[in-house]
């Protein structure tokens, strides 16, 4: 018997673009709903384990997009750049509840985890007080004219390798040490890989933030 | 220097592929087997019925991989907390509980985690490696109690769903007959209900299944386990009422108690709701705390009335006694964040 597995529906690739060097953007025909903040469980066949990402694009696009990095030595994003316009891939329908209410909130990220929030900027949700993204380089800041146009001065960049006027150097993390407090009345929304959630997770907690306050999607 | 290929934790299947790939006759994969599950041996040379020629063919290819723990560490309850070093040089920790009626090896299947459960221990030290099979079966046989085993838990550091191909193939060669040919009604095997990989664990293994719930809040659950904004517990149990479980298997649903968070009449009656048909039972956990957790454990007579709550909706509630904590081996707070080396190349 054949495991029973998520739903897939096919759908038509629009466009892949190169965001910068392993960075990618695809946009597929949209054919359902979805709340910025979700995720979609994608593949390139029917038969493959699908595999997770956050929507990249406002709900009143009609693509659905999604922000990648190839991994090296991974199944499906070295198979994803091959992909051309016509290209059936397979999605679900968008789930997941990293869903932003009205309150005030800081949004923290690095590397592809800045997804959610491109959706979110893109969809005219309420802003945030603060938007954090971390980086190596200078050049992956992806989708900095959005944010930079969106966000002003609340739009903060820590690049940990390189060095800009307009971007603090160092970490991210660093940078929250320093902090004398943290407002505790708002929401914090942290996004990506594992290790960057959970370090910065117990700085906020060190701050006196309460866990209520502390919204966590983690790119397992 | 070539990096020799490892035996321990290979399955028949892939002991058939060595024989061949070395051009032994087929029933070397068998004889294979046999010393390496059965007779566990410590060296090739101690593989007696396979020729001396062939012997050494083996070796030049292939280690055993077996490796002697680090560290021991016993508690006054008796439970010990064993080190082990991985192949890669990573460390991982394994709890050996001893009790009345079954001696239980609690152990690791990643070093580190990705979930980032708040109240984890492990989760806190980030993700560094997926353990292969041979070192998730390798804290078995290492251990000074190897032989007095009667239990296996999978609830050490890692989500065993997040490695499930190495997990399965531990599973295998520990329930073969080939292998250490033991039930897998001895095997309990814990997840957070990643459900992708939870479904194809309940098709493809026999083993006893632990749901870790924690909370039967959604908005609460997110706040713990971030796991659930992609996979809800109600989506977890729902796949489970899909299945045909049979009398032997059974599921469990771990409940850790947080005072004042998850510990409230409604919580208990929430989790009756959630779970009520299911044929399954849940276990109250202590929650011991962490260093800077924000979390504290319920008390006793909470726990004790949060039991009754359940009873009476008819649902098979323990309360599990705790073990290991003066060293730190007891449930969430295996860790090896201070042996992991500090990469300097990260973006945040
Ligand atoms: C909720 C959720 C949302 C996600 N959203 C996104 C997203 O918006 N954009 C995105 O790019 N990814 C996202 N991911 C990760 C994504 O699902 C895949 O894991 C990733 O694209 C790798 O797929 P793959 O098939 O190429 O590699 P696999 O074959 O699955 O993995 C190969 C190896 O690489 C490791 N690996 C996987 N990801 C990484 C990584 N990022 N860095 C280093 N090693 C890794 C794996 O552990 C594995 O050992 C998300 C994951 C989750 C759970
Ligand atoms: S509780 Fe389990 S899944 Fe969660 S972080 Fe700890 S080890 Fe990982």
């Amino acid at each position: 018997m054949p495991r029973k597995k998520i739903e897939l529906f096919p759908h038509k690739v629009v466009r892949l673009t190169n965001v910068v060097s392993e960075v990618f953007t695809l946009s597929m025909e949209r054919k359902f709903d979805f709340v910025p903040g979700q995720v979609v469980a994608l593949a390139i066949n029917n038969e493959h384990d699908p595999r997770l990402y956050s929507i990249a694009s406002g709900t009143g696009e009609d693509v659905l997009t999604i922000l990648f990095d190839i991994i090296d030595g991974g199944f499906l994003t070295p198979q994803l750049v091959q992909l051309k316009p016509g290209d059936e891939v397979y999605i679900s329908e968008p789930f997941g509840k990293f869903i932003p209410g009205d309150e005030d909130m800081w949004w923290l990220a690095t590397g592809t985890g800045i997804a959610p929030f491109i959706s979110m900027v893109k969809s005219g949700i309420k802003l945030p007080e603060k938007l954090i993204h971390g980086s190596r380089t200078l050049d992956h800041f992806l989708f900095q004219e959005l944010f930079h146009d969106k966000l002003g001065e609340k739009y903060l960049r820590f690049c940990t390798a390189e060095e800009s006027p307009e971007v603090y150097s160092g970490r991210m993390t660093e940078w929250l040490k320093e902090q004398s407090g943290l407002p505790k009345e708002i929401k914090y929304y942290l996004c990506g890989n594992p290790n960057m959630v959970v370090e910065v997770r117990d700085l906020i907690l060190s701050k006196g933030v309460d866990f209520n306050n502390i919204m966590a999607e983690i790119y397992f | 220097m070539m990096v020799k290929e490892v035996l321990f934790g290979k399955t028949l299947e892939e002991l058939k592929q060595v024989a061949k790939d070395l051009g032994f006759p087929g029933f070397v994969a068998k004889q294979l087997a046999d010393w390496l599950y059965k007779k566990k041996v410590t060296g090739i040379d101690e593989m007696l019925n396979i020729s001396k020629k062939n012997r050494d063919i083996l070796k030049e290819k292939y280690d055993l991989g077996l490796s002697a723990y680090n560290k021991v560490q016993e508690s006054i309850d008796g439970t010990k907390k064993y080190l082990f070093k991985t192949i890669s040089d990573q460390y991982i920790e394994a709890a050996y509980i001893p009790s009345e009626n079954r001696n239980t090896l609690c152990v690791s299947s990643q070093v580190g985690c990705k979930m980032g459960c708040l109240f984890c221990m492990t989760g806190k030290q980030g993700f560094q490696k997926n353990l292969s099979a041979g070192e998730i079966l390798n804290q078995m046989v290492s251990i000074d109690e190897n032989d007095k085993l009667t239990n296996l838990v999978y609830m050490g550091m890692g989500e065993p769903m997040d490695n499930l191909d190495e997990v399965l193939k531990s599973l295998e060669i520990i329930t073969s007959e080939w292998g250490f040919a033991w039930s897998p009604r001895r095997i309990n095997v814990s997840t957070i209900g990643v459900v992708p990989a939870m479904r194809r664990f309940i098709e493809e293994s026999e083993c006893h299944l632990a749901i870790s719930m924690h909370s039967p809040l959604n908005d609460q659950r997110k706040e713990l386990m971030p796991i659930e904004n992609v996979y809800p517990i109600e989506d977890v149990i729902q796949t489970l009422r899909e299945y045909d479980f049979g009398r032997q298997r059974r599921i469990s649903f771990e409940y850790i108690m947080f005072e004042g968070v998850n510990d409230s009449k409604e919580h208990a009656l929430e989790i009756a709701k959630l779970i009520n048909g299911l044929h399954s039972r849940v276990n109250l956990i202590k929650f011991h705390p962490i260093p800077n957790s924000p979390l504290k454990g319920s008390s006793n007579e909470v726990m004790e009335r949060f039991k009754n709550v359940l009873e009476n909706k008819g649902i098979i509630t323990t309360i599990r006694k705790s073990r290991g904590e003066d060293i730190y081996a007891a449930c969430g707070l295996l860790s090896t964040k201070k042996l992991v080396e500090n990469k300097s190349n990260k973006d945040y």
